[in-house]
């Protein structure tokens, strides 16, 4: 492969990588408080499989693309040198936010995953098989919630469409390009993030719409970048204190 | 009397076989690698076994302690290296699960996972009860005490049971 090409290449698989170690941690935040057992569950089972995708995404940087160790890299980096969206650092709220930043999430997941299964890079293509199985659970849950609590009254549906009003925008972030995405797209890899946004909203309006949500505007809200070049919240940072506190402690230590 | 040499292997397949049938999974412990079809190769060397094994759900904690579960049997039996590997080029299903595994599972309280062609996603509202057998039964959650088990309510026995995910 040429140099270009292992440039993209590296930049979207640490994009998504990023983009699942940070949700996986704000998912970890429900393990212990989630309202009733059962979520409290879910959202740790789906922390769990989003920091193994991470984990498998970091493996093929290192073993194809030359990357440093997983753990090193998913740690250590400066907060600059991460390419997580905005939409997967912002802290988690009330339980209405997670719900719906994690239907609106797992719905991008789902169609680029389901997009790389024709990638001409064959780890994505095992990893897309891998993970489509377990996809399909966390749409079920996220999708079962998106729709009783949009036919669930008053209260719910108000909440859940102030959720979707005021994210909306900050999900678009998701769908941000990286540099070199071209030579990815003419090389058959992936099919770049403006057609994976397209099949997004082809997934997710549907669905909202049965809910009785109403969508926000795409052209009016307008997507929260920045992620993929390294410009973040100012929620990233303590955020990784907060992953690398213990691993600090004694970084020689063996697990 | 000497074996030919293709018998050799045989009578030694089978035995590295037995012994991995005692490699317990330690999220579910009544049943082994073998039953949740989770080997995808054994090669039996005169200097080393090479083992390729793969894990259900990609997160799935257990892998690393059952890599080295593995390792440990094999080496105390034969006295010979062992290498485990995770085999990427094939991903684990639900169907890789043995019939004397679902039967374990359904000793176990599990509900064991249906085949996935006949799977659909109303299936999870009616899995049969693994204590009284009622298809009376509803879906509580799709996540339970590990990544694969979903959780479930029996309408007529009132129990609350979990079932091994169908994972195609």
């Amino acid at each position: 492969m040429d140099e270009a090409l292992n440039t993209g290449l590296a930049g979207l698989i640490t994009r998504m990588a990023d983009d699942e170690l940070v949700l996986g941690h704000r998912n970890s935040e429900w393990t212990g408080l989630g309202p009733i057992l059962e979520e409290d569950i879910a959202f740790s089972s789906m922390a769990q499989d989003k920091i193994g995708h991470a984990l498998a995404l970091y493996q093929v940087l290192e073993r194809e693309l030359g990357g440093t160790d997983p753990d090193h890299f998913a740690f250590f980096r400066d907060a600059g040198q991460y390419q997580c969206c905005h939409f997967v650092e912002y802290p988690n709220r009330e339980y209405d936010f997670s719900l719906m930043r994690h239907f609106l999430f797992d719905a991008a997941e789902t169609v680029r995953f389901a997009s790389l299964e024709e990638s001409t890079f064959q780890p994505f293509r095992q990893l897309a098989r891998k993970f489509r199985g377990e996809l399909k659970y966390h749409m079920m849950h996220a999708r079962a919630w998106i729709h009783q609590l949009g036919h669930g009254g008053e209260a719910a549906r108000e909440r859940m469409q102030s959720c979707l009003s005021s994210c909306f925008g900050s999900s678009l972030g998701i769908f941000e390009e990286g540099i070199g995405d071209d030579t990815l797209i003419s090389s058959g890899i992936f099919p770049g993030e403006k057609a994976l946004r397209e099949k997004w909203l082809e997934l997710v309006e549907p669905l909202l719409e049965a809910a009785a949500f109403q969508m926000p505007s795409v052209a009016e809200t307008g997507p929260d970048t920045g992620g993929r070049t390294g410009i973040h919240t100012s929620f990233l940072q303590p955020l990784l204190d907060e992953m690398r506190e213990v691993f600090r402690m004694d970084p020689a230590a063996s697990w | 009397m000497i074996m030919d040499r293709k018998k050799e292997q045989e009578v030694a397949l089978e035995l590295v076989e037995d012994a991995l049938r005692q490699v317990m999974d330690p999220e579910i412990p009544v049943l082994s690698v073998m039953d949740l079809g989770m080997i995808t190769g054994i090669d039996i060397a005169s200097d080393h076994i090479g083992i390729r094994m793969i894990p259900t759900f990609s997160a799935c904690p257990a892998v690393q302690v059952i890599r080295g579960g593995i390792k440990k049997k094999l080496e105390q039996k034969f006295s010979i290296p062992v290498q485990v590997d995770i085999d990427p080029e094939i991903s684990w299903n639900s169907n890789r699960i043995t019939e004397e595994g679902k039967e374990k599972l359904r000793h176990f309280k599990i509900a064991p996972p249906s085949a996935i062609s006949e799977w659909e996603e109303g299936s999870l509202s009616a899995i049969p009860c693994p204590f009284c057998q009622s298809r009376n039964t509803y879906l509580r959650s799709p996540f339970g005490s590990t990544l694969c088990r979903s959780l479930h309510f029996c309408r007529d026995c009132g129990s609350l049971f979990e079932h091994f995910k169908e994972l195609e």
